[in-house]
């Protein structure tokens, strides 16, 4: 009997109204009103959205854009493009109309569901290059009242018009739902490419059940877990953490009532289970921050002292490793007068498990929210392969890794040192992209990350670096620059980093300071300077960075595998590192090739012993003009460690 | 409800209103026609917001009269005109800046409560009921101008531009026939200017409220309007379509000066 199976979102939704109809699926904020919907509710939305779209020509296999913000019935048009055996693509909200242009074409979308005006008006900008789009349904009617495009139907018409096909036809969902095989693809998933267009990741009903029950019973989620559904839907996150988790375990999803009221949101929903990327971490950090510097003297002393308190045992009170009694007692205390109140303002107070991943997490940013109990957690993984690749355990967290490959995921380092993994959950295919595919699947079915990482003594995964940026030393020693620079920002003092290394004896770095760290550091030491390069050139700051140096060189030498890497010599830039030069792509990354040419010299100075370098620049300042700037940098000698006792890592 | 401009509900007859010796107008007479959104210019100090004023009952005018929606009259008191339907924005905002914005925009309803003063302070039966009516009510402004997220922020904490905005959710509040906005987008940058130009734009046109505005931003009053009344020095220079004020030779030389 189809209803017993459990093997597509589908029958996982029947399965969800059979056994808990009276449970809440979703919630939404809607006139300052949490409005919920039970999953029996759920149920009959979709089958009045799918009955919908079958009524209007929707097909097996063909495919539904859904755009917008996270809400309820652009989850359940998802769910109703899969009951009728059809594939949804969720994009990216905020995308220019031309940038959906390639991924509309590419899908061939004829059926598209869109949030609200902002969203209907980006569809129709594009028909034109996409004569196949015909029929796009809106949730929010606002200022939609006089477009007259045929193409145009409310969600509330379309189910309407559902209803009365399932009064005809009563059979129909159900059978449709029937013909579906787990071997179906659920969605197609754009990943945002670097370089080129986007690349849409095929996932089927098979992988993403599979790897959402390991993540569910990895951390033990139940129906009575709750999460707050902020991120966006086009991304592999949202799918995975929201739709599919909940679909599997049968928790709620609750939908923010705007994009702007997140924060609210979260304290008066207070989820159980949160998922963000660092930069999430470290908005609610930095309003912490604020607030609390604003706050009078008796909160602020409290706050520094019990957060003082908190970095010294909180970690390990948390992880349950042993503290003195004195601690945990004033620990107990602080959670009482300190961190409890604060996790309630931030809706964290019944957080039981927070991830987060995509990017490498600052020390102070992920420290600070474990000494307060919050079980902060990283994971790794990307939308081809269902995320899910390792995840740190509860008990067994550690800053430097990723954690321990997931049950069922097999993880290889390649000979290049590249991450190789397969798994239930790595994808069917890149969609019309046959060759794309090839390259990334190997004949064995291992899916080629791009990734550098190794496997440390305790078989935690490290991730290092991008492959195609790792070097090697002239020694051999690994070499891996953004690990390096990582570390290096990871100091408030360290705003850019540039290393060198590859084919060299050791490695050498330029720094760029910290304007305003630095300066408020230079102001309290009543340190007089006039600018940037000036600041940039006291001796008094290049100390303050060698001291950052050399912590990041005694970190390394702790690591067999990266040891080698350690920094030996560094000079402080005189000019910010500016995108307006070209040092920086828009979105603030090093442009490492052209900064290597650029400051030759420097590079060969740092490398030559010498203590100091001359060094003329043109640059561009904010109005248009360009100048040039010298000056006379030092070069300064770092202390290096011996590496650990060389464990030889897998 | 359609948007088609109907008879005239407001009209301004030989206005005439001076301070002492300064006089703020001169015999100023103009219409406004039901549903339409009508533009008030002029450059600095030339009685913009005193006629305003007027319209709204701060100011009692020497002479003249106005007539709303049928009943005519040389002066009335604010909260009468605020009974007959007029709403107004004030130039330099005029919110309650301790309280929420959502008690702010409550204040809009004060009129429109019938319950009495002990009614309330008990919080029972029908004053309950209706104070969740006019919640209800204030919560579709909050969604319809996107202000969702500042609900329970205290006003003063919040930039200028979404007070602008707080403060038309107020005016909206009490459901108004006629709306003033008096430089609804002064201070504000392109994109608030963008957002404020679209709701008034829905608020004419879903609400069918009448709308007068004052407006320095000409690519807005050209927009946004429909009608046109130039004032200069007390006096009005020059009355009609967006098209034909552009072109008026007394409203160029009002604004660039006169060659000599």
């Amino acid at each position: 009997m189809a209803e017993a199976l459990q093997d597509t979102f589908p029958r996982l939704l029947l399965h969800q109204a059979r056994v808990r109809p009276d449970r809440p699926a979703v919630r939404e904020k809607d006139l300052g009103i949490w409005q919920m919907w039970t999953w029996a509710q759920a149920l009959e939305e979709v089958r009045a959205l799918a009955c919908g779209l079958a009524a209007q020509g929707f097909k097996r296999g063909d495919r539904l854009a859904v755009v917008g913000d996270n809400r309820p019935r652009l989850y359940w048009a998802m769910m109703a493009a899969q009951a009728l055996g059809g594939v949804p693509v969720p994009l990216y909200q905020d995308a220019v109309a031309a940038e959906l242009a390639f991924v509309l074409q590419d899908a061939d979308i004829g059926f598209a569901v869109a949030e609200d005006q902002e969203q209907v008006d980006k569809l129709l900008e594009n028909i034109p290059k996409c004569p196949q789009l015909e029929r796009i349904y809106y949730d929010d009617p606002s200022g939609l009242r006089h477009y007259a495009q045929a193409e145009l139907t409310s969600l509330d018409a379309l189910q309407a018009l559902g209803r009365e096909h399932a009064r005809r036809h009563p059979e129909f969902f159900d059978a449709e739902v029937a013909k579906g095989r787990p071997d179906d693809i659920a969605v197609i998933l754009y990943t945002s490419g670097t370089t080129g267009n986007p690349k849409g990741v095929a996932q089927t009903h098979a992988a993403l059940i599979e790897t959402a029950r390991v993540l569910v019973a990895f951390d033990g989620f139940t129906e009575e877990d709750e999460v707050l559904c902020y991120l966006p839907m086009a991304w592999v996150g949202d799918f995975l953490y929201s739709y599919a988790q909940s679909l599997v375990a049968g928790f709620c999803l609750n939908c923010p009532e705007s994009p702007e009221t997140v924060m609210i949101d979260l304290r008066e929903i207070g989820p159980t289970y949160y998922f963000g990327p660092p930069r999430v971490y470290e908005a609610i950090l930095t309003q912490v921050m604020i607030r609390i510097e604003d706050a009078g003297w008796l909160k602020r002393r409290m706050f520094h002292a019990f957060m003082a308190l908190a970095k010294r045992v909180g970690m390990n009170i948390l992880e349950g490793k042993p503290a003195p009694l004195k601690d945990r007692v004033l620990y107990t205390l602080g959670e009482l007068l300190v961190y409890g109140p604060l996790k309630n303002v931030l809706g964290l107070s019944r957080l039981r498990v927070a991830y987060t991943g995509g990017e490498a997490i600052g020390p102070d940013l992920f420290d600070f929210y474990r000494s307060i109990g919050v079980n902060l957690k990283q994971l790794y993984g990307m939308t081809e392969t269902c995320v899910t690749v390792s995840m740190h355990a509860s008990g067994e967290v550690r800053l430097e890794t990723v954690g321990k490959p997931m049950p069922g995921v097999e993880v290889r380092i390649a000979d290049s040192g590249e991450v190789l993994v397969r798994s239930p959950g790595v994808m069917r295919e890149y969609h019309k992209s046959p060759d794309a595919t090839r390259e990334a699947i190997d004949a064995n079915g291992f899916f080629h990350t791009g990734d550098a990482g190794f496997f440390d003594a305790e078989g935690h995964l490290k991730i290092i670096d991008r492959a195609k940026d790792v070097g090697r030393l002239a020694g051999g020693a690994l070499f891996a620059p953004k690990y390096l620079e990582n570390k290096l920002k990871f100091f408030p003092y360290i705003k850019e980093a540039v290393c060198f290394g590859h084919g060299r004896n050791e490695v050498c770095a330029l720094v760029n300071i910290d304007m305003a760290a630095i300066g408020n550091w230079a102001e309290r030491r009543n340190i007089a300077y006039s600018g940037y390069a000036d600041l940039a050139a006291r001796p008094e700051v290049c100390e303050l960075v060698r001291e950052c140096v050399e912590k990041v060189n005694r970190d390394l030498a702790a690591d067999a595998a990266l040891g080698g890497s350690q920094i030996h010599r560094f000079l402080i830039l005189h000019k910010e590192l500016d995108a307006d030069d070209g040092e920086l792509t828009r979105t603030r990354k090093v442009r490492r090739r052209h900064i290597a040419e650029k400051y030759s010299t420097l590079v060969e100075a740092l490398y030559s012993g010498k203590p100091s370098c001359f060094v003329e620049t043109q640059m561009r300042f904010e109005d248009g003009r360009t100048g040039t700037v010298s000056a006379n940098l030092a070069i300064v000698d770092a202390g290096t460690f011996n590496v650990a006792a060389a464990r030889k890592a897998a | 409800m359609g948007r088609t401009v109907g008879g005239p509900i407001l009209e301004v007859e030989g206005i005439s209103l001076s301070f002492g010796g300064v006089v703020a107008l001169q015999a100023v007479s103009f219409d406004v026609r039901e549903h339409e959104i009508r533009a008030i210019i002029g450059p600095n100090g030339a009685g913009k917001s005193s006629l305003l004023n007027v319209i709204n009952g701060f100011y009692h005018p020497q002479e003249g009269s106005v007539s709303f929606m049928g009943t005519k009259r040389r002066s009335v008191d604010p909260h009468e005109a605020a009974l007959q339907g007029i709403a107004r924005t004030f130039q330099n905002i005029a919110l309650f800046r301790g309280m929420t914005t959502l008690d702010n925009l409550m204040t809009g309803r004060a009129l429109k409560m019938k319950s009495s003063f002990v009614q309330q302070v008990i919080y029972w039966g029908a004053a309950r009921r209706e104070e969740l009516e006019h919640r209800a009510r204030v919560e579709e402004i909050i969604d319809f101008l996107e202000i969702q997220h500042i609900r329970r922020t205290p006003v003063g904490r919040l930039p200028y531009g979404l007070q602008k905005r707080v403060e038309l959710g107020r005016a909206l509040a009490m459901e108004p026939e006629l709306l003033l906005l008096d430089e609804p987008m002064a201070g504000m940058n392109v994109e608030e200017k963008q957002d404020m130009c679209r709701f008034i734009l829905e608020v004419n046109d879903q609400l069918g409220t009448t709308i007068v505005l004052i407006e320095h931003d000409m690519s807005v009053v050209m927009d946004l309007s429909d009608r046109v009344a130039v004032l200069n020095y007390g006096r009005k220079i020059a009355d009609g379509t967006p098209d034909e004020v552009r072109h008026d030779r007394a409203v160029i030389d009002a604004y660039l000066g006169v060659a000599q």
